[in-house]
């Protein structure tokens, strides 16, 4: 990680009525480090005390060696006086002033002259592709000129660090992809640290370098996209990344299940807690129990749920332990698949990702 | 509809509008321009529209402030403050005049150092009369503001101090001009009711032609001697009136929620 020293490093806890959150993060110069979590979970609390909307209630927010909120000596930067651009969720446009009156916000705020902070403005719009919409107004926007306005407009202030909060929620899924490329692009000219919040895992895999995730106020794991995709440490991240995901207890090669059930799993001389991950398509769906083969595991279950998901249909199974499984749409019917039909799962042990259990998962 | 709520409802509406269609009967149309040239009458009405104007600029300078101190902060006899803040709206004008008088005339708690200080007396003056006016119209403004400051989204205020702006540009920039539908219908309320202030005008500024007398205290007086010059002034001040409530409408006379 490049000198700390020049990026952005958070060890605070907000607290909001009940909520406390508590996290420890930092993130580089050109970085950007996406926060996933569910609703709730204390990414907008997070940015609003980078952002200075928020004091943190114990420890410290530091921007390139420079202090902007230290509970223990009271030492606090106002927002206004923190070189951070912040993308809102929902943008927050200023309805009342026109695109281009939106961009030269921050330039004028900042002490350039009318001339100089329009000529910033004219910079940053024909950066973003935005010139030809520089007199309208905000509600005359599509979602995703919109989008593109309020990262202007965040960018026009030549800020040290980007904050992103949910910078693509609200787009329909149609232009998302667009905009979604070109953020991505934006994000690696900018220079310095950038924290995007988001609930959308994909999002968080394709725009961020590196990944936290973030449950109820507490950083859950830490990781490479790839890494937090393939070793999901908690449940909601496996979830969301569409794998299967057991707890459980390795001697070797076996591993017992928290929730009933063993696996066997390849033996690289695990003790101990572990977690154990399994893409929903390794597994084997069966009538029949199967005689042995390459495949280690094979268990009963029930099924109790079809969902069907694009080209495939997932399988919720009941049994010893619980899985969905993916199968084609052919299998179903050849396998004459329904709620409460009895099958057998296989899945070879080669196909499970083991990796310690702990709190907090970094690569 | 049941007999015994149409019936009142209609005896409501006759005794409503019918003394204004009265006054437009009465209206000495042919005459009118001569009713209102009168000396008296044009005097009154200047006067009016000038001390009402200056009302509503004082109260946009200091009452706007006031409103974003009690919709932005808190602090300690906060609702006290704002109890007395719009204790105006309900308190006979009279009694203000009274003390407006008890505070500011030359032996008032105020009054009399303004006096020996400065030689300042107020009471009976174009003065009094704006502060008579402030006194009773100036809450108007208050409260519809603060409820827009209450009600705005204070997103955006967030948003404009993460790009750079201070406290002040903030509420310059972003706020003011976000409530700006509100801050307009407060300053026309505000500058309606000062148009039509009669009690506390009256007992603390007096009615001295060209000086004190407003248009109200004019068409009081004009009853007796110049019932003509009284009905005409009655009609100009509806005739704002009018105006006033059309240019509110889509704040006041839509059914319903406003959506």
């Amino acid at each position: 990680m490049t000198g700390l020293a020049d990026g952005l490093a958070v060890d605070a806890e907000v607290s909001r009525g009940e909520f406390v959150l508590a996290v420890s993060l930092t993130a580089a110069p050109g970085q950007v480090v996406g926060v996933l979590g569910p609703n709730g979970a204390g990414k907008s609390t997070l940015l609003s005390a980078v952002a200075g909307l928020t004091p943190v209630s114990a420890g410290r927010i530091s921007l390139a060696g420079q202090v902007l909120d230290d509970a223990s000596d009271g030492a606090f930067v106002e927002a206004a006086a923190r070189p951070v651009g912040f993308v809102f969720q929902n943008y927050r446009l200023f309805p009342h002033l026109t695109v281009a009156g939106n961009v030269e916000f921050a330039p004028r705020a900042r002490g350039l002259g009318k001339q100089a902070a329009q000529a910033a403005a004219a910079y940053w719009l024909s950066r973003l592709g935005l010139t030809d919409l520089a007199d309208r107004k905000p509600g005359q926007l599509s979602g995703g000129q919109a989008q593109r306005v309020a990262l202007a407009r965040a960018l026009a202030g030549e800020p040290r660090l980007l904050l992103l909060d949910e910078p693509l929620s609200a787009l329909d899924a149609g232009t998302r992809l667009d905009v979604q490329a070109e953020l991505k692009r934006h994000l690696t000219d900018f220079a310095g640290p950038c924290l995007l919040v988001t609930h959308d895992p994909l999002e968080a895999l394709v725009l961020a370098d590196r990944v936290l995730v973030l449950e109820q106020g507490r950083i859950v794991q830490e990781g490479t996209p790839a890494h937090v995709a393939r070793q999901p440490a908690t449940e909601y991240v496996a979830k969301l990344v569409g794998l299967n995901l057991y707890a459980g207890h390795a001697d070797g090669a076996k591993v017992a299940l928290d929730r009933g059930g063993m696996l066997v799993v390849p033996d690289r001389g695990q003790h101990g807690e572990v977690l154990v991950a399994v893409r929903p398509s390794a597994i084997v769906v069966s009538t029949h129990q199967p005689v042995a083969g390459s495949a280690r595991n094979a268990w009963p279950a029930r099924v109790v749920g079809l969902t069907l998901l694009a080209d495939r249909v997932r399988l919720d199974l009941d049994g010893t332990p619980a899985a969905l499984a993916d199968v084609t749409p052919a299998a179903v019917a050849e396998l004459s698949l329904a709620a409460g039909a009895e099958v057998w799962l296989t899945v070879k042990a080669t196909d499970l990702e083991v990796y310690p259990h702990s709190d907090v998962q970094s690569a | 509809m049941p007999a015994p709520l149409l019936v009142p409802a209609l005896v409501a509406v006759v005794f409503l509008i019918l003394p204004l269609a009265g006054l437009l009967v009465r209206a000495p149309w042919s005459s009118l321009a001569s009713a209102l040239s009168g000396s008296d009458a044009t005097q009154a009405l200047v006067l009016s529209v000038w001390t009402s104007s200056v009302t509503t600029a004082i109260a946009l300078i200091i009452g706007v402030p006031l409103a974003w101190v009690l919709a932005r902060t808190t602090f300690p006899g906060q609702r006290l403050l704002r109890a007395l803040v719009t204790l105006p709206l309900v308190l006979p004008p009279v009694v203000g005049g009274v003390a407006l008088l008890l505070a500011f005339s030359r032996v008032g708690l105020v009054g009399r150092y303004l006096d020996s200080w400065f030689g300042l007396t107020i009471p009976f003056t174009p003065i009094a009369v704006v502060m008579a006016e402030t006194f009773v119209a100036m809450p108007f403004l208050i409260i519809t503001v603060e409820g827009a400051l209450r009600s705005a989204d204070q997103g955006f205020e967030e948003a404009a101090a993460t790009l750079g702006a201070s406290r002040m540009t903030v509420f310059r920039r972003v706020t003011v001009p976000l409530i700006a539908p509100s801050l307009g219908a407060g300053a026309v309320l505000c500058w309606a009711r000062a148009l039509g202030e009669f009690g506390a005008t009256i007992t603390f500024a007096g009615s001295f032609p060209g000086q004190t007398e407003t248009m109200p205290i004019a068409v009081y007086y004009a009853l007796e001697n110049d019932p003509n010059a009284a009905i005409a002034l009655s009609l100009v001040l509806l005739v704002v009136s009018v105006v006033v409530l059309v240019s509110l409408r889509d704040r006041w006379l839509r059914r319903g929620p406003v959506a």
